[in-house]
């Protein structure tokens, strides 16, 4: 069963073509990686799936469903770009969440901080990079979804913090759901993907199982990325 | 960190020769339960599926079973670990032999060797 379907997807800007007759799916359980350059077009693909951009051409289903407000309430997304305010809590952003999300847990959300080490009563603005990346992952994480979409889930942070994130992308994904990863930082995702799409001037250029990929590259997708992306 | 792949071989592989690796070392003894797919997953940080694919073939050798609601155990026939054992044993053998001929040595050269090494 598919829970992301993405069929002949087009969109111009001015009259530039940024996105070029895009497919590709995401089943139930699968974890699936958009991988592109800066500027490739991955970051168009994730907003038009989330509703923030029109599509010019071709459709996208969530559940086999045209994008509605109904199947926006089951994508659990966590931008590029932080959407929250910095003067808050984390409590205060949990209380946000509880109301505007009937699907977030936040017994989940708390465990999940603890296990971060971070603290609850700490504002935002007081947090390096890494802490905040790591209190919108478990913001995301911490709803039942039936899609998570991840748009560039390790932009700046350091090594370790790399891995917590990792772990806990992989300890709280369940299998009835699904999730879509983009990413530049190809290396330090591939292990955790089912499938990989690459995406390149707003084309899709190869998508396949990651791990027959792999085996027929005898490579990994970091290097046959860099290989056939210029 | 997890566990450190290298990135010429698929995932998968790495995995069964790792737990092969701990059932022949006796690290996982015969009837042990082992971690579940998710605790695997974790622990070399990598996709359940992965993980999945790489017990199923360890499955398929006989080197572990599936009790079902249970999870997964290693093999209580030990002669299958003893197989497995001879069969990574001449591998390693082979692939040892096989490198030191590309260096341009003969099995008796080698044999000499090996033997004044025994002997240190």
């Amino acid at each position: 069963m598919s829970v992301l379907d993405i069929k002949s997807v087009s969109k111009s800007f001015d009259g530039i073509k940024i996105i070029d007759n895009v497919s590709f799916s995401v089943g139930e359980g699968k974890i699936v990686g958009l991988l592109g350059k800066n500027g490739s077009g991955k970051s168009t693909v994730i907003k038009m799936i989330n509703d923030l951009l029109t599509i010019d051409a071709g459709e996208i289903l969530i559940k086999g469903e045209k994008i509605s407000e109904k199947t926006k309430a089951r994508v659990s997304y966590l931008p590029e770009r932080t959407y929250l305010d910095s003067a808050q809590t984390v409590s205060a952003i949990f209380d946000f969440f509880e109301d505007f999300y009937p699907d977030f847990d936040r017994e989940k959300a708390r465990a999940l901080l603890a296990d971060l080490d971070l603290d609850e009563n700490m504002k935002l603005s007081k947090m390096s990079k890494g802490m905040k990346e790591k209190v919108q992952l478990i913001l995301v994480m911490s709803r039942t979804a039936d899609l998570y979409i991840l748009d560039e889930p390790l932009g700046g942070v350091d090594p370790s913090t790399r891995d917590r994130i990792m772990k806990t992308i992989l300890s709280n994904f369940s299998e009835g759901s699904a999730m879509l990863i983009t990413t530049h930082l190809i290396y330090d995702v591939e292990k955790i993907l089912d499938e990989v799409v690459f995406i390149d001037k707003g084309r899709i250029i190869l998508s396949e199982n990651a791990e027959e990929l792999r085996e027929r590259e005898n490579s990994s997708i970091d290097e046959i990325f860099r290989r056939i992306v210029k | 960190m997890g566990y450190s792949f290298s990135n010429d071989t698929p995932i998968y592989l790495q995995i069964i020769e790792h737990i092969k690796t701990k059932i022949i070392s006796r690290e996982y003894c015969p009837n042990d339960k082992l971690p579940s797919v998710r605790e695997l997953s974790l622990q070399y940080e990598v996709n359940p599926n992965t993980v999945l694919r790489a017990l199923a073939e360890l499955e398929g050798m006989g080197l572990i079973y599936t009790e079902r609601t249970n999870g997964k155990f290693v093999t209580g026939d030990t002669d299958i670990i003893s197989k497995v054992k001879m069969q990574t044993i001449s591998e390693m053998i082979d692939n040892f032999y096989g490198s030191m001929e590309s260096l341009g040595l003969t099995r008796a050269e080698i044999q000499k060797i090996l033997n004044s090494e025994v002997k240190k």
